[in-house]
């Protein structure tokens, strides 16, 4: 089991309620890598109804390993981002293809926030992460 | 009682109780549904859609049950019970609404369906390059798409009527933007986005001197407004059953006679057929020449049920307590640091759009969601008003006659539960 994955869980079980569970991923959305402001643009911005979530991938690794950064402007969202980018970003194609992200979610409890409600863009944002994992993994093979 | 006396007319009515909406909200067999967090629901979500009370789901129910049959078609026993519920409820309908006549009133899918029926029946065939739609800034998308389609293929223009700062749409600014190129206004009977209340008859009678033609958007109004087509002279008004605690997917155009009848058919198919041949086809009469096809049959019977549901309350009474409500919800809010409402028109109806400082829409509905209480964040469908308020999103709670003080004061619990997560 990914090191990431484990502490992000190790700390959810330690919130004592939703309201510190929330605080929490507030603050993790508050710790992004920052975009410049260049980076909100159509190109990276994903689809989402109720929020604006961006995204970026930064391919120029040495190690094979795809580096993402993130942000959107409602708070829980850049939060859950904070989330996304601890499980997908700094990882190598096939382990980001090998990751069972509705999993994860249901064990942070948070996957109302992945399955139901594709529309604040989160979803995208998996399916975009997944593509560039999946166009790097045929490039290679 | 051993005497026997022979009552008068107000004697034979059942004396109706005071509205009381904790019962009435007991009507509502999913207010009581737990939610998977244990706590109960609050639902302020009512502008976007009503819950069903149990005549409703009933009604739906019994149809399939007990009559499920084309109608107009058959001679057979359920034929004529699936007509008799789905004629019945236009009787309703058109009661409902002061229609002149049951003939005025046009089954559709919903207020959207409406419009777009009379965007390409009446609209489209009349207007020409030069010619003006009038709608208003706070209009929902779909009071202003139909008519953008409109526009682009016959040539004419739009022309926005702009909202004063409290969200409100003022006689003299709408005045001011008819000419005698206005063929058609069209402007909603109540914001969804704002709650605004705009003075509709006013703007019926000054659309009329200026020679044009209107349509209100009465999705928002209906369970919170007295509508009578008559007394405001309404050329056309649409609705939704869902927004009147009737099933989705279903609604109703109200249009006068002599417009509808001047009007082509919006479909072809069956029914709105009086004769087919391939030398040619003769139409059916109004409302039948605009409901091709087999309709929501059990859509118009629950739709029955929901209007018969709201009569039997005194809807002033309702209405006044809809907007005690508001306004004890409002008096909180506004107590609330950094929280601020979006639409303050006097006299508006009960939908409160709000925005926080530091915190967006979508971080509101969320956390509010969380303490169980539904609510609709986002532009509303009317991403011209968040533009005119200069927001991305808002945070919208809407009332409906089931909501209690209980909901208001959760939802003033819930607000201050994201203080404290924000704060």
């Amino acid at each position: 089991m990914d090191q990431n994955i484990d502490k992000l869980k190790t700390t959810f079980e330690l919130l004592p309620d939703w309201e510190e569970r929330y605080r929490y991923i507030i603050d993790l959305g508050r710790k992004l890598e920052p975009l410049d402001d260049a980076e909100r643009n159509e190109a990276t911005l994903v689809r989402g109804c109720m929020s604006q979530v961006w995204l970026v991938a930064d391919d120029e690794d040495a190690d094979n390993k795809l580096h993402f950064r993130g942000d959107s402007d409602a708070h829980i969202v850049r939060g859950l981002i904070g989330v996304l980018l601890m499980i997908y970003s700094d990882k190598t194609p096939r382990q980001i293809a090998d990751t069972d992200i509705q999993q994860v979610f249901a064990d942070l409890n948070l996957e109302q926030h992945i399955t139901m409600n594709r529309r604040n863009g989160l979803y995208s944002m998996v399916e975009t992460i997944q593509r560039h994992a999946a166009a790097r993994l045929n490039a290679s093979s | 009682m051993s005497q026997v006396t022979m009552p008068n007319r107000e004697d034979t009515a059942a004396p109706r109780p005071a509205f009381d909406a904790e019962r009435a909200a007991r009507d509502f067999p999913i207010l009581a549904e737990a939610l998977p967090s244990g706590k109960r629901l609050v639902y302020l979500d009512n502008a976007a859609t009503t819950q069903k009370p149990t005549a409703v789901l009933e009604a739906s129910d019994a149809y399939y049950r007990h009559a499920n049959a084309n109608v107009h078609r058959a001679i057979h026993t359920l034929s004529q019970r699936a007509t008799a519920q789905y004629e019945g409820a236009r009787d309703k309908l058109a009661a409902f609404l002061n229609a002149g006549s049951r003939d005025e009133i046009v089954f559709t899918r919903g207020t959207t369906d409406g419009i777009n029926l009379v965007a390409q029946c009446y609209a489209r065939p009349r207007l020409a390059e030069g010619d003006e739609i009038l709608v208003t800034e706070l209009e929902h998308h779909s009071n202003i798409v139909p008519w953008q389609m409109i526009a682009e293929t016959t040539g004419a223009k739009i022309v926005v009527v702009p909202l004063g700062d409290d969200g409100s749409v003022s006689l003299d600014d709408f005045k001011a933007k008819l000419s005698d190129r206005t063929k058609i206004a069209a402007f909603a009977h109540i914001s969804n986005s704002l709650g605004t209340v705009l003075p509709i008859a006013d703007m019926i009678a000054a659309a009329h001197q200026a020679g044009a033609v209107t349509l209100i958007d009465g999705a928002q109004a209906v369970a919170h407004a007295r509508v009578d087509v008559q007394a405001l002279d309404a050329d056309f008004y649409v609705m939704s059953s869902h927004k009147l605690f009737g099933p989705t997917g279903f609604g109703a155009l109200y249009g006068k006679r002599a417009l509808l009848e001047a009007m082509p058919p919006y479909q072809g198919g069956g029914d709105m057929i009086e004769r087919v041949s391939f030398s040619g086809t003769t139409y059916n009469e109004i409302p039948y020449k605009f409901e091709a096809g087999t309709p929501n049959i059990a859509g118009a019977a629950a739709l029955g049920a929901a209007v018969d549901y709201v009569e039997q309350f005194d809807m002033a009474e309702v209405f006044a307590y809809e907007h005690a409500l508001l306004a004890r919800a409002t008096e909180a809010m506004e107590a609330i640091d950094g929280l601020r409402i979006i639409g303050t028109a006097p006299g508006k109806a009960g939908i409160i759009s709000f925005v926080m400082d530091g915190v967006h829409a979508h971080d509101i509905g969320t956390l509010l969601d969380e303490s169980g209480i539904a609510i609709r964040t986002g532009h509303h469908c009317a991403m011209p008003v968040m533009e005119r308020f200069e927001v991305p999103a808002t945070a919208r709670v809407s009332f409906a006659l089931y909501n209690t003080q209980a909901d208001v004061d959760a939802l003033i619990d819930g607000l201050g539960s994201i203080q404290r997560i924000f704060g």
